[in-house]
């Protein structure tokens, strides 16, 4: 329990609706979707406005009270599990999207906005926010930040860290600073917006941000490339990045993750070969065009057994939603799945994949590989249960 | 039994009931946080969100917190719209687990003796028995005509429809006379070439209070070649008891049902409400224990079907031709019938083949109204705080005519139009009704 004074002073600040000490109420805050963690805070805290955050922050820096800010609770590190209990800070007051700037190309928005809405508000302006970690439906922008969340785009288009300009802090004395700001060009003094971006609440809390936008591409393609073999696969990522292309998407499943996926999303996704690689590529019509036969033609080089172009942006989104749901999905085969997040320069992908085999082979567990191959990064999953003592040491 | 007592007892049916591969399924991700209405209207409020529900009945179970009145309130402010479970990559059964918990706090817990007895007789005296549910309509006849609003409030039938009395009385829809309820055919002939057998659950709201609603989708039916048994035998499906913690009540509702259905020889059994339909679906699950009924329950859902479901397989869309005066349609799903059922797109196919009308989807259709059983009555704050954002979107749809595929849906958004103040604008009805004036 916080000590009566602390819960005094807090609830001065934010009012008796804003502050829920009881044992339900912290118990829905003591994980997000880490496996393996939880711990109860003390209590949660849902400030209204920056002041409040201040007043908060510095009540807790008083009383040496860990502070954990959170938003949807989906990041995959533990970062907003409170592991010292503490406090939990919410943010589903600051959820507004403050200004869409049409003439800086930024969008300045408060934490708790929900990743997904701000995309579809910028598109609204045929303006496009490219970060689309595969939580976007119901990550907040707060958190995207505090973990540098990639995404499907990443291998175009960067991570968050790419398109953060400034930021609004509130620093554990209580001090509240910006960082940044809308300049295109901003090249002057320490870079303290980016030390800020993915520090998981640990130097301050950041309670509004602008964000980089850019102009929506005039189109975009998606297809399907088959294998047979897993290393003909991850060979034809670093074949197409070595023909100068970069596709905003090159996704990696293998046939276990393909599986899962298919039995939840039921979008066709081919279930009887060892691997795909999902690729999108946007732009002009033109060079997308010319940008896909191309890429078809380097897999089918590289022992692709086929080649799917989607037909429409309905069967390209189904493809990319799959796709989202990949580590959910592998719920399915067991109820804990440890996921890794192992990256390599790209081409070294193949030897990744091979390496990862015989990592499975050697410790006699099950390993389900998905990613995004044209970064290098693959997300090797153990699908385990976490009360099998013995099997979990193994993973 | 004291407080304490009832606690230990809760927490005990947890450990010893509650599914834990079930509970451990819920991995956590939280992608069925932007598909629950609860969580998005309380303001994100993860207490309210299935994850946050799923993860409270893990503690709860393995003993990490005890259960108290905030777990009590977290469950019984869900709806039940299971619209979590499409959603869910996991492929969680939130619903199975939501219905196991509520029935173990229904065991254990220490009602005041008026919930009691008002619960007793809805769910013992009353649902199960078709005979009393035509006289109670029938009651509700002689109200309309007559006024006579206080034996009706006293048997406590009203308390089984949305909100107060007041508004109730402009939506409730006109009953039928107890003569033509009790006179129901058994067996209708195709209307032409007999394309298939089927079996018609009739439902216990649905016999009585939307008769006709039964009757315009028994013609439809028709007119779609099916052949016809409406066995006498049929009783309540058992979702309001299943919803309610009432299992072993819709298990003997279930038993009845499958017994009065299994010797028919049909080829399917048809509904025309998805909050009866998800629930007969489901009755392989109710029944999963018992040896003796599991295998009977299984051959009873294979033959579960929506009437839209059929009209379309049956090319019904196709043959018929249907027309109706210029007007704006909108579609809002049943929740059960969307995220049990799947059925989502044969009522949008057969509502853009009506010559003349416009369909116009709304925003978030498929999201729930607000109605959910009898969640309207014992969580109307909730419930209107739902109701009004849905009345936002199907005004946002400019609709003349709003078509819905349930009960509890139609009276709900027929009281959406009327706290609107929309009646001479807008109007509710339920698909099979709107299909068969588009016939004829």
């Amino acid at each position: 329990m916080l000590p009566i004074e602390v819960k005094k002073m807090i609830v001065s600040v934010v009012g008796h609706e804003n502050f829920d000490d009881s044992k339900a109420g912290c118990l829905v805050y003591s994980y997000d979707a880490t496996p393996q963690f939880q711990a109860m805070p003390h209590a949660v805290v849902s400030p209204r406005d920056t002041a409040e955050i201040a007043s908060i922050v510095k009540i807790c820096s008083k009383y040496k009270i860990p502070l954990v800010p959170r938003g949807s609770g989906t990041n995959l590190c533990a970062g907003t599990c409170p592991t010292h209990g503490g406090i939990v800070m919410l943010f589903k007051h600051m959820n507004k999207i403050l200004e869409i700037d049409e003439e800086n190309l930024t969008v300045t928005v408060q934490p708790g906005v929900i990743t997904q809405d701000l995309i579809l508000a910028v598109e609204e302006k045929n303006l496009f926010y490219p970060p689309d970690p595969s939580s976007m439906k119901i990550s907040t922008i707060g958190g995207n930040i505090n973990e540098n969340s990639g995404g499907l785009r990443g291998l175009k288009y960067g991570v968050t860290r790419d398109y953060v300009m400034a930021l609004e802090i509130i620093l554990p004395n209580g001090d509240i600073i910006r960082t940044g700001g809308k300049l295109a060009k901003d090249v002057a003094g320490y870079d303290l917006t980016r030390l800020f971006v993915g520090s998981e609440g640990t130097l301050g809390i950041i309670s509004e941000a602008t964000l980089k936008l850019i102009p929506m591409p005039e189109t975009k393609q998606t297809m399907l490339a088959l294998y047979q073999d897993l290393e003909a696969a991850a060979k034809s990522v670093s074949k197409i990045i070595a023909h100068k292309i970069i596709p905003a998407t090159l996704e990696f499943l293998d046939q276990p993750t393909l599986e899962a996926v298919e039995d939840f999303a039921k979008v066709g996704l081919p279930t009887n070969v060892k691997a795909v690689l999902l690729i999108e590529q946007d732009g002009p019509p033109d060079l997308v065009e010319k940008h896909i036969s191309l890429i078809a033609e380097i897999c089918r080089q590289n022992e692709a057994v086929s080649v799917q172009i989607a037909q429409n942006e309905v069967e390209a989104n189904a493809l990319m939603t799959a796709r989202r749901s990949a580590l959910s999905a592998l719920a399915r085969l067991k109820p804990t799945t440890i996921l890794e997040d192992a990256t390599v320069p790209r081409s070294e992908i193949a030897n990744m994949v091979r390496a990862i085999n015989e990592i499975a082979e050697k410790y006699n567990v099950n390993i389900c590989t998905f990613g995004h191959a044209g970064d290098g990064n693959l997300h090797p999953t153990c699908p385990t249960d976490s009360r099998n003592q013995e099997e979990i040491e193994r993973v | 039994m004291t407080a304490l007592e009832e606690k230990y007892a809760i927490q005990t049916g947890f450990r010893e009931r509650m599914d834990e591969d079930e509970l451990l399924n819920c991995m956590r991700c939280g992608f069925c946080l932007p598909a629950c209405p609860t969580y998005i209207t309380s303001g994100y409020d993860e207490a309210q969100s299935p994850r946050g529900r799923i993860a409270l009945m893990k503690a709860v179970r393995d003993g990490m917190i005890e259960w108290d009145d905030d777990v009590d309130r977290s469950l019984g402010l869900c709806l039940g719209c299971r619209a979590c479970e499409p959603v869910c990559p996991a492929g969680v059964k939130y619903g199975h687990l939501l219905e196991e918990a509520r029935d173990i706090i229904q065991d254990y817990k220490n009602l005041s003796l008026p919930v009691n007895t008002i619960r007793k007789a809805i769910f013992q005296g009353l649902f199960p028995h078709q005979d009393r549910m035509q006289t109670v309509t029938g009651l509700l006849g002689f109200y309309q005509k007559s006024g006579l609003q206080t034996i009706v409030r006293k048997i406590g039938f009203m308390k089984l429809f949305p909100v107060h009395l007041a508004s109730m009385e402009q939506i409730l829809p006109k009953v039928p006379s107890k003569k033509d309820m009790m006179n129901r055919p058994r067996y209708l002939e195709p209307a032409g070439e007999k394309c298939a057998r089927v079996g018609f659950f009739s439902g216990c709201l649905m016999e009585t209070m939307f008769m006709d609603t039964n009757n315009s989708t028994l013609k439809l039916l028709q007119l779609a070649g099916c052949e016809i048994i409406i066995p006498k035998d049929q009783s309540c499906c058992g979702a309001l008891h299943g919803h309610s913690g009432e299992k072993q009540g819709s298990i003997e509702l279930a038993k009845k049902n499958i017994q009065a259905f299994e010797e028919l020889n049909v080829d399917y059994i048809i509904t025309n409400a998805g909050g009866c339909g998800a629930f007969l679906i489901d009755y392989h699950h109710l029944l999963s224990g018992d040896p003796e009924w599991a295998e009977r329950a299984r051959q009873f859902t294979e033959k579960i079907k929506d009437f839209t479901e059929i009209l379309v397989d049956l090319d019904f869309h196709k043959k018929a031709e249907l027309k109706l005066d210029h007007q704006i349609v909108t579609y809002q799903d049943s929740c059960h019938l969307r995220n049990v059922m799947k059925t989502f797109s044969a009522p949008r196919l057969l509502l853009s083949r009506i010559n003349g009308i416009t369909f116009k989807e709304m925003k978030d259709a498929g999201s729930c109204c607000g109605s959910a059983g009898i969640y309207n009555i014992v969580e109307p704050e909730m419930s209107m705080r739902i109701l009004d954002t849905k009345m936002g979107h199907t005004k946002a749809s400019c609709a003349d005519t709003v078509v819905t595929a349930n009960p509890g849906c139609l009276l709900q958004m027929k009281l959406g139009i009327v706290r609107e103040g929309m009646s001479d604008q807008m109007e509710a009805v339920h698909i099979a009704d709107l299909l068969l004036e588009a016939v004829q």
